[in-house]
């Protein structure tokens, strides 16, 4: 059955479409499409963000590894080295607190009325994502092999069983998210 | 209904709803939720559109074909979703430029949209580079446990917080 779903391309533009309609009405509403939440969350003052992003992982997390043990789904992992995650990650961070949006919270930001994603950020990103198309062989072959883990995850790389790995990840979130509260964050 | 058109949702709620929406994204559409691939794919129609010669020849666009897919059809949707949920409790106002930038930096909206451009210039060029962004890293990369996904959100917050300390 989600097979034949998978498979229709344009049904599939209209569920991502909506999937994103609701993705869009939860960051709004979470507050995380505001540069003011998003600047808070760097400085440390406010972790609307955090709590978002950490939530969200809990939940995911527990559906996802459920459906997969059962095999209705499968896991994308991302391959990943010093060089392509550190390095790009470096680099994204320091832009996300210059725009004071992601690429997915921009997107929101433009939908509630914020004019400086609108004309600002994302031409920039537009521009900054196509000037990386030029760079990508030479990186690709000479930085991203630095520091190779490739697509490794959590269970695996502690050769633990995964509801194991599952349920220490979900203790540490509650503890995390605890603190945050208990200390007034 | 109240709670319907409140301004802001406690961000566990957000949270959890984004987690379900996870769910849905695998389960119909056998993808995680990512937006920083829809940018570079609207670069290469951007491009595409200019060109003269019909063919693109980088290895990029090889991988990543410039077309409307499913993700870019995500993105659209977030700004969609986000009008409806500022009209809905409504927060929906166009604005230059952010209080918390006004505050220290003045209202002037040439600056902020500068600065915004050049933000936005690093952050889809490390987007690339990473493979990934706060969404699909930071979301879904982290909620099946990949490593590349953990390491990439934190690398974004240590990159992200030093250069907001900077800043303010």
């Amino acid at each position: 059955m989600f097979d034949e779903i998978r498979s229709h391309k344009g049904l599939q533009l209209v569920i991502g479409l909506l999937t994103g309609i609701f993705f869009g009405f939860f960051l709004q509403r979470g507050g995380a499409t505001s540069y003011n939440v998003i600047l808070g969350q760097l400085l440390l003052k406010d972790f609307t963000v955090i709590k978002i992003m950490l939530t969200a992982v809990f939940v995911g997390m527990a559906g996802i590894y459920f459906m997969a043990g059962r095999n209705y789904v499968s896991l994308h992992i991302k391959e990943g080295s010093a060089g392509k995650t550190v390095v790009g990650g470096l680099i994204f961070g320091v832009g996300f607190a210059i725009l004071g949006y992601c690429p997915g919270t921009l997107a929101g930001a433009i939908g509630q009325g914020s004019l400086d994603a609108l004309a600002g950020g994302l031409p920039g990103i537009l521009l900054g994502a196509w000037f990386f198309t030029f760079v990508y062989p030479e990186v690709k072959s000479k930085i991203y092999p630095k520091g190779y883990f490739g697509y490794i995850t959590f269970p695996e790389l502690f050769d633990q069983e995964t509801y194991k790995v599952v349920i220490y990840f979900a203790f540490g979130i509650i503890l995390f998210l605890s603190l945050l509260e208990i200390i007034g964050l | 209904m109240d709670w319907f058109f409140a301004a802001r949702w406690s961000p566990y709620i957000a949270g959890a709803g984004i987690g379900i929406l996870s769910w849905v994204a695998f389960l119909l559409s056998d993808k995680p939720l990512g937006c920083s691939t829809a940018f570079v794919r609207t670069s290469g129609m951007i491009e595409t559109f200019f060109r003269k010669e019909k063919n693109q020849d980088r290895q990029y666009f090889k991988e990543f074909i410039p077309m409307i897919d499913w993700e870019w059809m995500l993105v659209l949707g977030i700004m969609i979703g986000a009008f409806l949920s500022a009209i809905i409790s409504g927060s929906f106002s166009l604005d230059w430029v952010p209080s918390h930038w006004s505050g220290t930096f003045g209202p002037k909206a040439f600056p902020r949209i500068m600065t915004a451009f050049n933000g936005g210039i690093l952050m889809g060029f490390g987007a690339r580079w990473a493979g990934g962004c706060t969404s699909g890293h930071g979301i879904s990369g982290t909620l099946q446990l990949a490593v590349s996904g953990w390491v990439a959100v934190a690398s974004f917050f240590i990159g992200g917080c030093i250069t907001a300390f900077l800043i303010y």
